[in-house]
């Protein structure tokens, strides 16, 4: 720790932090463009100039005779920054109006407008309107940077950014700077787009609105779309995201910072793959079969020849609850080990607890198995090297996992606790020995492999919860339409036993509901699905999930114990 | 500067009463008075609409209006502002790329690909107007708004431009706006000077 003082506010800044990191930990803000916390420093900019002094051993403060950039000079004890004086502020300003010369002010239909560092530094720091009388440098629009990116090339900053992620993250470098002075742009190589799989990246990188996406390009102003804070359930690296939604519809995904699952940054697989909870073909409603909804009256007309026409809309999802509830306490007292519920590694830990417990409440015997866990290739890691190999293990910056399930260790560790084991459903495949099946799906596209299919074959009880139609849903005695990610509040446990928190961003389409509240219902407890709440039980209920006792796991999430001390052991 | 405010605002004393206005006798009697010189003197004073229509002062705030730049191609950039400041939720633009490979909108990145406005549920209020950066809506002084049924009143894209043509011909433009000039958004950046200064520039801004 280094005692610091920024505008006469003193701080305990850390030993290798910069001015700006000291300062933000006095609650100051250094105006930057080109530093980023995960890229390294050009001092490009020039936005973030300080004045920066040091206390001498007898106490009086030398203050050095130029502004320095914030994002390069280095701190040690008794350095003074000060961000408020005259000086500072001229050269601020001075900065945001040679910055602001050539940039068109159409922000009137910039997609960044709303969360764009010009606007705001030119708020807070610049001046009201310009002095420049000559004609402002006009430039083409490049479309072609990236499948995903379109750059408006009169709107950059030269902050470079965009083009140190390439480099030094992900390590393709497909983005340069081409020209010189203020005919600086940035480009690629003819016929060499940006198109590498953490592309999505620079455009949250962007300062202003250069970089955009085009998936996203004049879908929604950003000041109306709310937030949910989520986790990417993409892959088990499990990347903090934030959920951008508006009018429950989901727009955009956005990385959020966090050191302790992925950094700064995700993938495109991620940030793009979400796309399918908005899917038409997706279950809308709970369903009943023929057999089972007889001597129930229904208005409504039916679809499908094995499905009785809906239920009526009061009485839809209690109907299918209380016959489904009905139906697994006879087919378990009938034969408690003939009777298999299949776990989904898409189900939150809650989700999980809810339905094990219910199931082992009812008999001891009842089997509990894990689904299919997806897996596509091998963990691909980043910066990838000149010739797109992978960098050697101490200088991972970026992996996207091979394992395509956020959960598969939270699900895991319940079924450890109520079965003694992991059984996986390939494993019981060949002889199931079943005659009734609970199973969970919610996974991103169709799971149920031919081997699965025949397993399962044609039971006397099949109740699927799932998302999309599957050859089981369309033969299943019960369908409960279930919720994706978006929909979902709990927990996921990622691949290095970190353990966060999603919250719901939206509601299920239809009739469909969030997994939570569907097993909640179903297993006849009172109340309201509360993940906070369910979580403190579970952390007291399985020692090896005790970190969820505190029901709240913050911003960052926190870690399993047994991984808790892998990493301490790795670290010492 | 606070001084001349004062100045300028006159405080208005409530008069006091005598003891005949108290009475309200003679307030009586010369409202009954002035009903008399009305009923006998001959000159209607009813407004005999429809047959005559009115003038209405071109501020007015009646139906919108979506204009037209020079090239006739609709001037809303889709920005989003007027639905934004909108209090009323009555407005509703779905945005998309300009339709580049058209030759007339190569200078355009961004359009409304609808713009519905609901003139129902709108107020009148003129804030959509005020804060349209490229003085693409308006308000007309156009007031008789009638319809059958409530859709109908649901004007898209292609009726509010059909007001904007209607109002030109008519010569009922409405006078708040610089009408007939490009706002900064819309407008290419002119080759040679800018126009003049903006108000209260000193030395150094």
């Amino acid at each position: 720790m280094v005692k610091v003082k920024v505008n006469d506010i003193e701080v305990d800044a850390g030993p290798k932090d910069n001015c700006i990191l000291a300062a933000r930990k006095a609650g100051v803000e250094i105006p930057h463009y080109c530093w980023h916390e995960s890229l390294s420093v050009v001092a490009s900019c020039r936005m973030c100039l300080v004045e920066v002094g040091e206390t001498k051993p007898d106490g009086t403060i030398a203050m050095g005779p130029k502004l320095v950039p914030g994002c390069q000079t280095p701190i040690k004890d008794g350095t003074v920054i000060r961000t408020d004086s005259p000086k500072v502020k001229a050269a601020q300003q001075m900065t945001l109006e040679l910055l602001l010369l050539n940039h068109p002010l159409d922000c009137s239909i910039c997609d960044q407008a709303g969360e764009c560092y010009l606007q705001d530094y030119t708020y807070k720091y610049g001046k009201a309107h310009s002095r420049l009388d000559e004609p402002k440098l006009q430039r083409m629009d490049k479309y072609h940077i990236g499948d995903q990116i379109a750059l408006f090339t009169d709107r950059c900053v030269m902050c470079t950014r965009c083009v140190r992620f390439t480099r030094e993250i992900s390590g393709t470098a497909e983005l340069q700077v081409v020209a010189r002075g203020s005919h600086e742009e940035i480009d690629v190589f003819p016929e060499e787009p940006c198109n590498n799989k953490l592309a999505g990246n620079v455009v949250d990188l962007c300062p202003v609105g250069a970089l955009c996406s085009k998936d996203f390009l004049y879908k929604k102003r950003v000041w109306w779309l709310k937030q949910a804070e989520s986790v990417c359930t993409g892959c088990s690296t499990g990347c903090s995201i934030s959920i951008d939604q508006n009018e429950n519809k989901v727009y955009r995904l956005r990385p959020r910072p966090n050191p302790e699952a992925q950094g700064h940054f995700m993938c495109d697989e991620g940030r793009f793959g979400f796309k399918y909870i908005h899917d038409e073909r997706r279950l809308s409603t709970p369903r009943l079969s023929v057999a089972l909804a007889s001597g129930i009256e229904s208005q409504r007309k039916t679809t499908s020849a094995n499905f009785a026409p809906d239920l009526n809309f009061a009485d839809l999802w209690p109907t299918a609850l209380t016959k489904a509830r009905q139906k697994i306490q006879d087919a378990i007292k009938a034969d408690p080990s003939s009777f298999v519920a299949v776990f989904s590694p898409f189900m939150t830990v809650e989700e999980a607890y809810l339905l094990a417990k219910f199931i082992k409440g009812i008999h001891d015997k009842a089997r509990l198995v894990l689904g299919p866990v997806p897996s596509v290739g091998v963990d691909d890691k980043y910066p990838k090297g000149p010739k797109g190999e992978s960098p050697a293990d101490g200088n991972v910056k970026f992996t996207i996992r091979a394992e395509k399930c956020p959960n598969r260790l939270g699900v895991e560790a319940v079924l450890k606790h109520f079965e003694g084991s992991v059984v996986r459903i390939e494993s019981i495949a060949q002889r199931p020995n079943a005659h009734a099946w609970y199973i969970v799906g919610g996974y991103t596209s169709g799971w149920v492999t031919e081997a699965i299919d025949k397993a399962i074959g044609t039971p006397s009880l099949l109740i699927v919860q799932d998302i999309f139609p599957s050859p089981l849903s369309e033969r299943a005695d019960i369908v409960l339409a279930s919720g994706s990610f978006a929909e979902r509040d709990g927990t996921y446990v990622n691949h290095a036993g970190l353990a966060q928190s999603a919250s719901a961003a939206v509601r299920a389409p239809g009739e469909a509901r969030a997994d939570g509240r569907i097993l909640m219902e179903l297993a006849g407890r009172t109340g309201l699905f509360n993940a906070m709440a369910l979580r403190k039980e579970i952390g007291a209920a399985i020692p090896e999930l005790s970190v969820l006792g505190s029901g709240d796991l913050g911003d960052q999430g926190v870690r399993l114990v047994r991984f808790a001390k892998q990493a301490t052991a790795a670290a010492t | 500067m606070s001084n001349k405010k004062t100045k300028t605002v006159k405080w208005g004393e409530e008069p006091k009463l005598g003891m005949l206005d108290a009475l309200y006798l003679p307030a009586i009697v010369s409202g009954l008075a002035t009903a008399v010189r009305h009923a006998v003197s001959g000159k209607p004073t009813t407004r005999q609409y429809p047959e005559v229509e009115p003038e209405i002062p071109p501020n007015y705030r009646g139906v919108h209006r979506l204009n037209r730049d020079e090239q006739g191609r609709v001037k809303c950039v889709a920005c989003y502002m007027c639905q934004t400041a909108c209090p009323a939720n009555c407005i509703e633009i779905i945005a998309a790329p300009a339709p580049k490979e058209d030759p007339h909108w190569t200078d355009r990145d961004k359009y409304p690909a609808t713009f519905t406005i609901d003139e129902l549920r709108c107020i009148y209020c003129g804030m959509c107007e005020e804060a349209c950066p490229v003085d693409a809506i308006e308000l007309t002084s156009v007031y008789d708004l009638t319809g059958l049924t409530r859709k109908e009143m649901i004007f898209d894209k292609e009726k509010l431009l059909s007001v904007f043509d209607e109002t030109v011909k008519t010569g009922k433009d409405p006078v708040r706006t610089n009408r007939g000039t490009l706002g900064p958004a819309s407008e290419e950046a002119p080759s040679g000077r800018q126009g003049p200064p903006p108000p209260g520039r000193g030395k150094h801004g």
